[in-house]
């Protein structure tokens, strides 16, 4: 249980790290902003609680929203994706659901599964950001642009990050 | 009363979320121009940690151009330069003047963070109210307009972007004096909006558009840009695209205005 909690603390702290300190300082252009922390709440085991994932959503977008001066922007965004998680798990679930002691990850359920469930997850995050961020839906196809760009260079991000994982498994 | 208790329970996540979202977007909503800026002053310490370690090493790759432009901005002052100002590295005193009235006093700040990809971009600097800066002071650079500051703590201030959905400033073309607003449409991080100059003015590609002076923010006549393309959008007023002439990826130091009539200039206004 504590191994748990210290791990995910350190998952959260280097995902936030990672974002304020180096990805919010690489600007390749407007159409590739890539916001890797929702990774946090994608790789949170099957069996976290529906309060304490919200909870924990909350938190990562009000830390990243403090960086960024944006106020409430990531926090809704990432909420919204966080409460979505558990009806897209339910729905690509395996014949005999997930297996106790499994993480939602590429070296337990396959890359094909993997993709089924980040992309629906991280395309709503970022269409929420990118809208309520220019508030108005004047601009609509290039934001919905903005929104495909960055969803595609977040998702290549996240399997960067899944690699990681799988070497560090195999080692 | 236990049905009510039991229909919590078997809704808690559903209630949870709507209670954090509707926190979240009310907050996304409400906080306007101002209170972010208060926002912001609170924050800033935290991010200002960071980013300035960040731009520790970021500012070595801009080292070169950066040298370029300060000898070149020492030498157009040094031929300026007609009555000596006493000042060491960090500031520039004006002296106690009661005959030439001197009206703006720059400072100069180094950036340590700047975002230029989103709609609303803000700046920090590395100098706050303990150097003199507060709130709503125009900044420039050594090409032009910068942005105006928002927040400011002891040691840090951010500054408004002019790439900023909310960023507006009067501004007026150069060659015949006609004023307008300038305003970002958050396209492209290279060129603003030139709005209400009237159709019968004469404009055309080229023509370069300055601070029109009458914001008590900024002096009359910082550079802001070119105009890139001009068209009459129904009626009777130009929507011109400005080329700034700021680069804003490069930016490295700023020069923070202080405008010592400030006050004497609003009291009249209110008057």
């Amino acid at each position: 249980m504590i191994n748990t909690i210290l791990r995910y603390t350190f998952i959260f702290v280097v995902l936030v790290l990672t974002q304020v300190v180096l990805l919010d300082n690489i600007e390749i252009s407007r159409y590739t902003v890539p916001f890797l922390y929702v990774l946090f709440i994608l790789v949170l085991p099957f069996d976290t609680p529906g309060w304490l994932l919200l909870l924990l959503a909350f938190l990562t977008g009000f830390t990243i929203d403090l960086f960024e001066h944006t106020y409430g922007l990531h926090t809704a965004a990432t909420v919204l994706m966080a409460w979505l998680r558990p009806g897209v798990l339910q729905l690509i679930a395996p014949r005999d659901g997930y297996t106790p002691n499994t993480r939602p990850g590429i070296s337990d359920y396959g890359l094909g599964w993997f993709l089924e469930y980040t992309i629906p997850l991280i395309l709503v995050h970022h269409l929420f950001l990118f809208y309520f961020e220019v508030f108005t839906f004047h601009h609509f196809f290039s934001t919905l642009l903005r929104v495909l760009g960055s969803t595609s260079f977040t998702l290549v991000l996240v399997l960067l990050g899944q690699l990681f994982v799988l070497k560090n498994r195999r080692e | 009363m236990r049905n009510l208790l039991n229909l919590i329970y078997r809704y808690h996540f559903f209630l949870l979320f709507l209670v954090l979202e509707t926190i979240a977007v009310s907050m996304g909503v409400r906080y306007n121009f101002y209170q972010k800026a208060k926002f912001v002053a609170f924050t800033e310490n935290i991010a200002a940690f960071f980013n300035e370690t960040v731009s520790s090493f970021t500012d070595y790759f801009h080292l070169v151009e950066t040298n370029r432009k300060l000898s070149l901005e020492n030498t157009m002052l040094r031929n300026q330069l007609q009555r000596v100002y006493r000042s060491d590295d960090l500031f520039f005193f004006s002296e106690h003047d009661t005959v030439h009235r001197q009206k703006y006093f720059f400072t100069s700040a180094r950036v340590i963070s700047n975002t230029v990809t989103r709609m609303h971009n803000y700046l920090t600097l590395d100098k706050g109210r303990d150097q003199g800066i507060e709130p709503e002071m125009g900044v420039i650079c050594s090409e032009g307009i910068v942005g105006i500051t928002t927040g400011v703590t002891r040691n840090f201030t951010s500054v408004l972007s002019v790439l900023n959905l909310n960023f507006h400033v009067s501004a007026k073309l150069k060659k015949n004096n006609y004023f307008g607003t300038i305003s970002w449409d958050g396209r492209d991080y290279r060129t603003v909006i030139l709005s209400e100059i009237p159709y019968h003015v004469e404009v055309s590609p080229g023509d370069t558009v300055v601070t029109s002076g009458y914001s008590s923010l900024f002096p009359e006549g910082i550079p802001i840009g070119t105009v890139e393309e001009a068209h009459v959008e129904n009626g009777n007023f130009y929507i011109i695209r400005v080329r700034l002439f700021t680069d804003f990826r490069h930016l490295t130091y700023v020069d923070v205005i202080r405008n010592l009539q400030k006050e004497e200039q609003q009291k009249l206004r209110q008057e």
